[in-house]
């Protein structure tokens, strides 16, 4: 799997873009809706490698921020343009409020790229970049609000450990939110994605990253993956409660949640 | 969806043929080989041909385009081979042009004039290598594979006895003796699209002088790649223009 990810580590997001039409970033803005973080929040985003979902925590968070500072203010209808402007200082060193992400990657070329596109993006505070594998995390218990993890369960090879994992790092309360390829139980819909995954993204990642192999790793490691209710039982199976998930586009993506208590 | 079997399934059933549209066509015939639908190489094919306009130097996609438009002129190359005593031989020891086979030190020490040595010295003085050819992915017969690594391999070869440099007009001047040579649709398209990237002052050279002269060469001279190059090092390159019916470079 290291080996996969090295060579595809730079045109991922091209890729992605490709293989998707664009969608995927449309599954990742409702994988952060559904999430909703107060500004607060620490979250650990696994197999984040080069950003998607740590960017865009910060830009949620940084908005719901800014929609809570104008609601303050505007109950403040009588305070003096001084008191007013002091406040802005106040809370413009505090634009996430003290919400933070950290990035955890099995590979160090992803968190190149992704630090390099941060950097670009021009994110800097309450972002951090570690090194360290899904099924055994370098974090201590009990530390996190919520976890997340979006197309990289299935890259794990024990993915029961990725959830123990999971549920362990945790805060109680926490949430655990994973975002994958799922399976479409629709039979005409099912041989059409079928045929685009195995006729056209090999050859996608042929001519646009020059890695063919990689590319049908990646079609056949999302047939080789549990299906949704499977899914669900190994994340109850671990502890966690209050298991669900939600469809995305006919069940091509879901979403599977589930609370530490 | 379809029946899916349990997972408990072992994981990594690959290569093996049957398994509805999950498996392409055919299993692997050589290292290196990917088997591939009719759907998957004209995807491929239309794919190279954008990538390799697009980015000249995705030599990769050149290749693939070559490996996936060859249906027709690579076993019209072979038969060519087969029915030439040395393409013959060329064809049952498969020699391979590379580093590790080439003898460097041999060939500097040949006369100037001698194929080896102007092979060695155009290896230097533009500094490329024979060992940055791709090897043969999309070609599902292992004989037209070898051929078509031959003509990858040969390239070099040829920019020597034609002494054209690597520059985009030298690479243009090859790809249309190429073509004429060889019928490889990857030639041809590469020979009509490769000038746009020339400035007008170099079009002009390459339509007036060198043009014609490679056109010329390339159906006056005999199949290149029916030449064992690697038993001819000695031979001086003049003689060896001569008795393949290249015309000497203007």
């Amino acid at each position: 799997v290291y080996q996969v990810f090295e060579s595809v580590a730079k045109k991922y997001d091209v890729m992605n873009d490709s293989m998707t039409l664009g969608i995927h970033r449309i599954w990742k803005d409702i994988l952060m809706h559904k999430m909703n973080p107060s500004p607060g929040t620490l979250l650990l985003d696994v197999a984040g490698g080069t950003g998607d979902i740590a960017f865009r925590f910060i830009n949620y968070v940084r908005s719901v921020q800014k929609l809570q500072l104008q609601r303050k203010l505007k109950h403040h209808q009588n305070l003096s343009w001084q008191e007013i402007f002091e406040s802005y200082q106040k809370d413009q060193f505090n634009s996430l409020g003290d919400s933070q992400v950290v990035v955890c990657d099995l590979n160090r070329e992803m968190l190149k790229v992704g630090k390099q596109k941060a950097k670009h993006l021009g994110y800097s505070e309450g972002l951090s970049w570690v090194l360290g594998n899904a099924e055994e995390l370098p974090f201590d218990n009990d530390k996190f609000d919520v976890y997340t993890i979006a197309f990289g369960i299935r890259n794990v090879t024990r993915i029961d450990l990725a959830l123990q994992e999971a549920y362990r790092v945790l805060k109680p309360g926490g949430r655990f939110l994973c975002l994958e390829f799922s399976h479409v139980s629709n039979p005409l819909l099912s041989r059409l994605y079928d045929l685009y995954s195995f006729q056209v993204i090999p050859v996608l990642g042929e001519v646009i990253a020059g890695d063919w192999k990689s590319y049908q790793y990646l079609v056949e490691s999302i047939r080789q993956f549990p299906p949704q209710e499977e899914l669900k039982a190994m994340i109850e199976d671990v502890g966690f409660f209050k298991v669900d998930y939600e469809n995305l586009n006919f069940g091509i993506v879901a979403i599977h949640s589930g609370f530490k208590l | 969806g379809r029946a899916r079997p349990s997972h408990s399934e072992p994981r990594g059933r690959h290569g093996r043929g049957g398994e509805e549209e999950e498996e392409e066509g055919g299993h692997q015939l050589y290292p290196g080989h990917i088997p591939t639908s009719p759907l998957q190489k004209a995807l491929l094919a239309a794919g190279s041909a954008v990538m390799s306009l697009y980015d000249p130097y995705r030599h990769d996609m050149v290749a693939v385009l070559g490996e996936t438009t060859g249906c027709l002129a690579l076993p019209n190359l072979r038969d060519k081979m087969k029915n030439h005593p040395e393409g013959y031989h060329i064809l049952q020891e498969r020699p391979h042009i590379r580093l590790s086979t080439l003898d460097m030190a041999r060939l500097q020490g040949l006369p100037d004039g001698s194929l080896g040595r102007e092979y060695v010295r155009f290896l230097e003085k533009n500094k490329v290598s024979p060992d940055t050819r791709m090897p043969t992915k999309f070609v599902d017969d292992e004989e037209l594979a070898y051929v078509i690594q031959r003509y990858r391999e040969v390239h070099d070869l040829m920019h020597t006895l034609l002494g054209m440099p690597t520059t985009m007009l030298g690479e243009v001047v090859v790809k249309w003796f190429e073509a004429v040579q060889t019928g490889l649709p990857m030639c041809v398209l590469g020979a009509v699209f490769g000038p746009v990237w020339l400035s007008a002052r170099k079009l002009q050279v390459l339509a007036t002088e060198l043009l014609p002269w490679a056109i010329r060469s390339g159906f006056n001279a005999s199949c290149v790649l029916n030449v064992y190059y690697e038993q001819r090092w000695e031979q001086p390159v003049e003689s060896l223009r001569e008795e393949l019916g290249i015309f000497p470079p203007p």
